[in-house]
């Protein structure tokens, strides 16, 4: 990201963001570090701390991406919902407080292996792929009234399905869930 | 700034997010690793969504509508996840995915 950074300024012709790409390192770099822990931390609730910050920061970088319609439905939906729904589902399960149980398999290594071959294959494939490619500097941000024109004019059966999908998993959740 | 900035910090989220579906025990920690790769998936749509933005001929809202989308099927899978969490947490007395191994997965 700073060799990116470095590449940008350079690049006299193109006009470079400093406060967007500052944001944008600050960002990153809180992100990153609350993934990670909401994968290590031993402490269930922590994680789902942690968690709120990775969200949180996902909705920022749509503010960033000018994208605001997204950024709110982010907070309202992952935040506001999804999050305390995790915290019910801690509290309902009795998950372990102290960290005293062990809360990654054993084969954590193998795992971080994984991960780790992905990235390094994901990274290079980006690079190599889409190492040209700028946001457009003149990156306005999108309007709702636009944004409501495609969902219901030219996204108009898949949204139907979609809010067809969320009826079903709700009747699916409450059937699962229902002790009888 | 440069897509790949975007598409990297994605990418990096993506991977943590499968260590933790593998690397957990608890299947509440599961269902969190998921929602680390949908956030993923959703920073590639809306950075892909803002590079198209001046582009002729091209819709650079479909991207944005397509996270929305993401979202949305990520509040149903969470609802029925944590529902089938709970139904083996009634019936096993744990979360421990190593316990749960009746089809000897």
């Amino acid at each position: 990201m700073i060799g990116s950074l470095l590449a940008a300024a350079q690049n006299a012709d193109a006009p470079v963001l400093v406060a967007q790409n500052v944001a944008f390192g600050i960002i990153s770099v809180l992100m990153i570090y609350s993934a990670i822990r909401v994968v290590t931390a031993a402490n269930v609730v922590h994680a789902a701390a942690f968690l709120v910050v990775v969200l949180a920061g996902v909705a920022a970088l749509f503010i960033l991406l000018g994208a605001e319609f997204v950024a709110i439905t982010q907070v309202l939906v992952y935040i506001g919902a999804i999050v305390v729904l995790f915290l019910f589902g801690i509290m309902l399960t009795r998950a372990p407080m102290e960290g005293s149980e062990k809360m990654s398999r054993d084969n954590w290594a193998l795992a971080a292996l994984t991960g780790f071959v992905l990235l390094v294959l994901l990274g290079y494939t980006l690079w190599d792929g889409f190492g040209k490619n700028k946001i457009p500097a003149d990156l306005q941000p999108t309007s709702t009234g636009a944004l409501s024109d495609v969902i219901f004019g030219q996204y108009l059966v898949p949204f139907e399905v979609v809010s067809l999908l969320l009826l079903a998993a709700l009747v699916g959740a409450i059937v699962i869930a229902r002790r009888d | 700034m440069f897509l790949n900035q975007f598409l990297l910090l994605a990418a990096a989220l993506f991977c943590i997010g499968v260590y933790g579906v593998i690397a957990r025990k608890n299947g509440v920690m599961v269902l969190m690793s998921i929602e680390l790769i949908l956030n993923a998936v959703n920073i590639n749509l809306v950075a892909f969504s803002a590079m198209w933005f001046n582009t002729p001929g091209a819709n650079p809202l479909a991207g944005q509508v397509f996270a929305l989308f993401v979202i949305a099927v990520a509040a149903a899978e969470v609802g029925v996840g944590l529902a089938i969490v709970l139904a083996i947490f009634r019936n096993y007395k744990t979360v421990d995915l190593d316990q749960v191994d009746l089809m000897k997965g």
